[in-house]
């Protein structure tokens, strides 16, 4: 026998083997074009002509333009904000499922919960257009009502709107994780922090939710890391102040033609996001390693 | 005699039509080691949890320390708990999980640090204060259960079953830690358990359960030497019963005819749980003897041998006693020069008429 018909009896090749339609999958359509992104940044375009030859010009235009340091930290502050309003709004919803709603009807709430999904994310945004807008839902009640004289324009094209669209969007995707938490949660442990003396509110703040933090902080990278480099939202309901950085990655690689700048755009905001997201993973860690 | 410290009367508890709690009444001396013993779903957690302000009976009343505990919640009540799971914070260290009711409290930091350390050390795990919890094994988690309610210096301390997640050695050096803890701190001990032995050795008293209602609250003697009905002669160590039947009362006896052994008469205290309904007598294993040789006794029967187990340091047998089914089982201690019978050799049975209990 041949060392490779060895091989392919293994156990390793075995797993391969099953792995394997996902593994071209993921080289094809993630590695690879990760790869070209990476190889791109680093060579430069003068109008039509790509100069192959390695450069970290686009590199030092990315980190020094002040309207991209702009752009970035304005993309920070908006998914940050956006972060921080979804896991807010949905601690209380998977609060309230698990310690509130009999186990019996759990697995309906749950997929209640998923009822925004079965419209597709552009039609949500519209409909928040719809709602926000100059002659919108919002602004025809108020007038209607006689509160205000003038429509508002401080609700939509800026980025209360894009941060407001986007935590609509992603709540449904922070209440799982933080309700499966809580549901982990003992309860035999709650009732321990009332039986030593704790109120209510006190048991929560010194059991419940330092049991629960693990839930939370994964909510907050699964709604973190795709807000940030979120473009449809700002593009539809942002305005021209409520622009993010894939909306310039985008220009980058369409309008201004400069594909290697727009991927030096993009690695760069890659490395931002990977080490916020390592300080979450870190925080996790250490909440997983204290709770068992 | 002081007041009870616990005092319920007329509890009952509904759970939609189920009923685990019905009618009871019962008194616990201060300072006194009390068990609810009973078979799983008796009720006996339910009543527990019901002293400690988990659970609302549906009906009666329930007075701690003289106090009523009607619409006072868990927290505002003079009991703490030691959990069947332990409930160790697993965030939080040994000395943490201590501390967390004094926080509770809001004492001074270093009243907290004293009473912290005190504790710990009472229940011997001196050094273990900054340990993480949930290194500990099952024996230094209940351990730390115990500090985290001691500490606090409840007028009651329930125990839900807490000795029942440990292995059987460690369970027994438990039992008479606890036993020993018990009576250094003088506290109220209520105790949950489904073990009758862990139940008679270490308790003052104890109430046995049976599906929601307390069928008898005795000393551990008085338990096994007077069981009040079948039901709980059965549950507590073992018991042979001989169909009986009462002929007439006179005064303080009463006439019977038990099966194998013919028409006797008994004293009527020996109606330990009252004379109504009797339809058996009971008689434990150990009062019945084999007898060899010369050996006389009071009553003398005939039977044949039909099973023998031998333990080492006892034998039980199991013979058949003329007119009865079932065998009757006797333990006999192997004392040095003693045979052990074959299975299916006569044996003289011997028995005495004050061992016998009427039973319903």
């Amino acid at each position: 026998m041949t060392w490779f018909q060895k091989w392919r009896r293994g156990e390793g090749a075995q797993g391969l083997f099953l792995i394997s339609p996902t593994l071209a999958f993921t080289l094809l359509l993630l590695a690879v074009p990760l790869v070209m992104v990476i190889v791109l940044s680093f060579w430069t375009q003068d109008y039509l002509t790509l100069h192959r030859t390695f450069s970290l010009e686009n590199y030092r235009t990315a980190w020094t333009e002040p309207m991209y340091q702009y752009l970035m930290a304005r993309s920070l502050k908006i998914s940050m904000l956006v972060t921080a309003m979804t896991v807010l709004l949905a601690y209380p919803v998977a609060y309230f499922i698990s310690f509130r709603v009999s186990p019996k009807r759990k697995a309906m709430w749950i997929f209640l919960i998923t009822i925004p999904f079965w419209t597709s994310y552009l039609m949500r945004i519209f409909l928040w257009k719809v709602i926000l807008g100059y002659n919108g839902v919002v602004n025809g009640s108020l007038m209607g009502l006689g509160v205000i004289e003038q429509p508002l324009s401080f609700i939509l094209y800026n980025q209360n709107a894009v941060v407001l669209t986007l935590a609509h969007a992603w709540v449904p995707f922070a209440i799982l994780p933080i309700f499966v938490a809580l549901e982990r949660v003992d309860r035999s442990l709650i009732e321990a922090a009332e039986d030593l003396g704790d109120t209510k509110w006190r048991r929560f703040l010194r059991v419940t939710l330092p049991l629960s933090m693990p839930g939370v902080i994964a909510a907050t990278i699964i709604v973190f890391i795709p807000t940030i480099g979120d473009y449809v939202t700002p593009r539809l309901v942002g305005g021209p102040n409520g622009l993010m950085i894939a909306n310039m990655i985008e220009l980058q690689f369409k309008k201004a033609n400069d594909a290697p700048l727009g991927a030096a755009l993009a690695i760069s905001a890659m490395i931002i996001v990977t080490c916020v997201a390592l300080i979450f993973i870190w925080l996790n860690k250490k909440y997983i390693r204290e709770a068992k | 005699m002081t007041q009870p410290i616990i005092q319920l009367s007329g509890l009952d508890k509904f759970y939609g039509n189920f009923q685990a709690l019905s009618q009871v009444d019962l008194d616990i001396k201060t300072g006194e080691f009390f068990s609810l013993l009973g078979p799983s779903g008796c009720g006996k957690t339910t009543l527990l949890r019901s002293i400690a302000g988990f659970e609302t009976p549906s009906a009666g009343s329930l007075y701690i320390d003289g106090q009523s505990m009607d619409g006072v919640p868990a927290n505002k009540r003079p009991t703490n708990m030691v959990f069947q799971s332990y409930a160790i914070f697993p965030h939080m260290s040994v000395a943490e999980n201590v501390a967390y009711g004094l926080k509770a409290r809001k004492l001074p930091k270093a009243e907290i640090k004293t009473r912290v350390t005190d504790a710990i050390a009472m229940v011997g795990l001196q050094g273990f204060g900054e340990r993480a919890s949930h290194g500990l094994s099952g024996g230094q988690r209940q351990r730390v259960a115990l500090a985290r309610a001691l500490v606090l210096k409840p007028r009651v301390l329930l125990l839900d079953e807490p000795l029942s997640a440990l292995d059987k050695k460690l369970r027994e050096q438990m039992q008479s830690e606890l036993r020993q803890l018990q009576r250094a701190v003088g506290i109220t001990f209520v105790l949950v358990t489904h073990d009758q032995e862990e139940a008679l050795t270490m308790s003052d008293r104890i109430a046995v359960m049976f599906d929601g209602t307390i069928a008898q609250v005795a000393t551990p003697q008085d338990l096994y030497g007077q069981p009040c009905s079948r039901r709980v002669a059965n549950f507590i160590g073992m018991m042979n019963f001989l169909d009986a039947k009462i002929l007439s009362t006179s005064g303080e006896t009463v006439d019977v005819d038990v099966q194998s052994f013919g028409k006797l008469t008994l004293p009527l205290g020996q109606a330990t749980g009252g004379l109504e309904g009797c339809d058996a007598v009971g008689v434990r294993p150990e009062m019945l003897t084999i007898l060899t040789g010369s050996q006389t006794a009071e009553r003398e029967i005939e039977a044949v041998v039909s099973e023998v187990f031998y333990y080492g340091d006892m034998t039980y047998y199991d013979v058949r006693l003329p007119f009865k089914e079932e065998s009757v089982t006797i333990t006999m201690r192997n004392t040095a020069g003693r045979s052990i019978l074959g299975v299916g050799e006569k044996a003289r049975v011997g028995w005495s008429a004050s061992s016998l209990l009427l039973l319903k």
